[in-house]
């Protein structure tokens, strides 16, 4: 082993070099060598990765699938893929073929890469301690089932997710049954399903990610002891489109996220036990559709802003918290001084009701008969959930 | 007929009404903008008085203004002047005069504190409002030749257009709720100036909420070029024929 460490050698591909493909250089590397590969375009059908090496770009060298094979295949550990562009894998409805594929193995580091016009991305499966950092992965598809996801990670634990650029993917970050990973300073942007897609994914953190116009924007499901912090949700727009929705997901945290002119800020699920707070709620349709089947979630501490729609539900039942939020819609008074409203403020308006079984009726939104029919429920209300309310809404903003 | 437009709004902008309305909205406007922390915020609570007080204004003001000036038609007629100059020059007099109120009473604000496209086309909504409403003021007071009665109708149509229409769509929404009546409901929305400018701010400031299932509909015609052109067009139109048939009525008319 020691032996092995001291004879760590580097060995040179390039076009001018003794060796001009990478599939030579990793025939004759042994284990802990460097591969450094310079410009060009190296097309080799499938790379198998089965030995703990290096292999490090100069000048973005070119590694093409030619649409049909999967480019690199990493079966050993501590493998480094850094500084290439990897273009062209091969695409399939059968087998996910992928621009990387990491199988079974652990501390593998996917790096400084460009992955252009591929099916998958990076596919991870069955692995640990992975890094994926600093990448940008582009892909046209057409539809959803013409193109694979970005970053896509199953039955993982422990990877962290980085700095990396996702769009035209079917999702930009795909995890299923993916356990202590961080996924953080990510971009994902015009994907074509979701933003971010997790589900069975425990323990997860998710921190100043951007996710904006995707096709139906961040969908996480059947997870428990999530935190989601620092997120930007922005312009995921359409029927079934939503800043974030969560789907049975319990004793989990939301906070300090941004949700900025989506159709629905948040859709909850059968969701329980989620602390929400200081996020900022901004010119969404609806800023909250928490549905009864949800309960005991706290929300405190958020503004909302300019929505169309502050909270909406479907049906009476309310087992969920609402304090201390900033309602820029409140009219309330505070005359002890205290900061809060000594009122309660109701954020579900009649005619929010109305939209979601009637939606057509938005074509009367903010006519005088409607904004008649919201005052008169406020005063008196019969059909809107008596207890779903702030008792103690805030007067200012809350400084975020 | 210059000479008549010109004594007709220098008539006008010297009433105190026209005064008192210019005064009245600006103040509204200004305390409204610097109560609202943001513009959008501004412009939502103005619609409401855009959509309700503009066309009440309108209407009332022109009717009571063209019942007591019919001394003045009468001398008017009996000079070497077209019937139709005559009538044109009243409408174009008293239309420049209370768009013109409304422009600076709701525009110098917009442009101070909302300078966005919702601010915009609030005050372009308004501004046809205004003329739209007049035009049908003059065909009110033309046909009815009872002062009280004019004054009456005009309340009514105001009533209608303001309130009932409404009220009318959304009973047949709620009615026909299981047939596919989009199309048939931004059909109908056409019938009402009013409505139409409240959907064309809409699409302004609840574009999110609007991107849902009934927004595609709702962008599809009124987001697009034709959409657009369809609803000035429509704009024009429930200025013009008003008007027209009023003119018609003036040119006939046994004074």
């Amino acid at each position: 082993m020691v032996a092995g460490m001291v004879r760590a050698a580097t060995i040179e591909v390039g076009p001018r070099h003794r060796i001009t493909s990478i599939k030579s250089a990793l025939e004759l590397a042994a284990d802990g060598d460097t591969i450094r590969v310079v410009g060009g375009t190296y097309r080799e059908g499938n790379l198998a990765i089965h030995k703990r090496v290096a292999i490090l770009g100069v000048d973005h060298p070119v590694i093409d699938g030619q649409k049909q094979y999967e480019p690199l295949s990493i079966f050993a550990p501590n493998v480094t893929i850094q500084g290439f562009t990897i273009e062209a894998s091969g695409q399939s409805a059968v087998t996910d073929i992928a621009a990387v594929k990491i199988y079974d193995t652990h501390h593998v580091t996917i790096a400084d890469n460009v992955f252009d016009d591929n099916f998958f991305g990076v596919y991870i499966q069955g692995s640990s301690q992975c890094t994926i950092r600093n990448n940008r992965l582009t892909a046209y598809g057409k539809t959803e089932q013409l193109t694979g996801n970005g970053i896509h990670a199953w039955k993982s634990d422990s990877l962290h997710i980085g700095g990396n650029t996702v769009t035209g993917h079917r999702d930009g970050i795909y995890l299923e049954f993916v356990t202590h990973t961080e996924v953080r300073d990510n971009h994902s942007l015009n994907n074509r399903r979701y933003g971010l897609h997790f589900m069975f994914s425990h323990d997860n953190g998710y921190y100043y990610n951007t996710f904006t116009n995707n096709g139906a924007g961040v969908a996480v499901m059947y997870t428990k002891h999530v935190r989601m912090e620092h997120n930007v949700f922005s312009e995921n727009w359409g029927d079934a489109a939503y800043g974030l929705l969560l789907k049975d997901i319990t004793d989990s945290h939301v906070a300090h996220n941004v949700f900025s002119r989506n159709t629905t800020g948040i859709l909850m699920e059968g969701s329980n036990r989620i602390q929400m707070q200081r996020n900022q709620f901004q010119g969404n349709g609806w800023a909250l559709k928490i549905q009864a089947s949800c309960m005991d979630n706290r929300l405190t501490q958020n503004n909302f802003v300019q929505n169309t729609f502050d909270v909406a539900t479907n049906g009476s039942l309310v087992l969920n918290t609402f304090e201390h939020n900033y309602w820029d819609k409140y009219e309330g008074y505070d005359l002890d001084k205290d900061k809060e409203g000594d009122v309660p403020y109701r954020p579900v308006s009649l005619y929010s009701m109305v939209v979601e079984k009637y939606p057509m009726a938005m074509l009367l939104f903010r006519s005088f008969m409607v904004v008649l029919l919201d005052r008169t429920e406020r005063v008196l209300p019969s059909l809107t959930p008596e207890n779903l309310k702030d008792d103690r809404p805030l007067m200012n903003p809350v400084d975020l | 007929m210059n000479k008549i437009i010109k004594y007709v709004i220098a008539d006008l902008l010297r009433s105190r009404t026209i005064l008192v309305y210019t005064a009245v909205l600006l103040v509204l406007s200004f305390s409204v903008f610097s109560m609202e922390d943001n513009a959008d915020k501004g412009v939502v609570s103005l619609l409401n008085i855009v959509l309700f007080v503009v066309p009440l204004v309108s209407i009332i003001f022109s009717t009571v203004y063209l019942y007591n000036s019919a001394e003045f038609m009468e001398l008017l007629v009996s000079q070497p002047l077209r019937r139709n100059v005559i009538w044109m020059s009243i409408f174009i007099g008293l239309a420049g005069a209370v768009s013109l109120a409304f422009a600076v009473g709701v525009g110098i604000p917009v442009i101070f504190y909302a300078a966005t496209a919702s601010g915009l086309i609030l005050v372009l909504c308004g501004c046809a409002l205004s003329l739209i409403f007049v035009s049908v003021a003059l065909w009110a007071a033309v046909r009815i030749r009872d002062k009280a009665k004019g004054i009456g109708l005009a309340i009514l149509l105001w009533l209608y257009f303001a309130l009932l229409f409404d009220a009318l769509v959304l009973f047949l929404l709620f009615q026909f709720s299981d047939y596919p009546i989009e199309n048939g409901m931004v059909a109908l929305s056409l019938l009402n100036p009013i409505d139409i400018s409240r959907i064309l701010i809409l699409l302004q400031i609840d574009i999110s909420a609007l991107m849902g299932y009934t927004g595609a509909i709702f962008r599809s015609f009124f987001g697009t070029g034709g959409g657009v052109a369809l609803t000035i067009a429509v704009l024009i139109l429930w200025s013009a024929v008003p008007l027209w048939f009023s003119l018609r009525f003036f040119k006939r008319k046994d004074l």
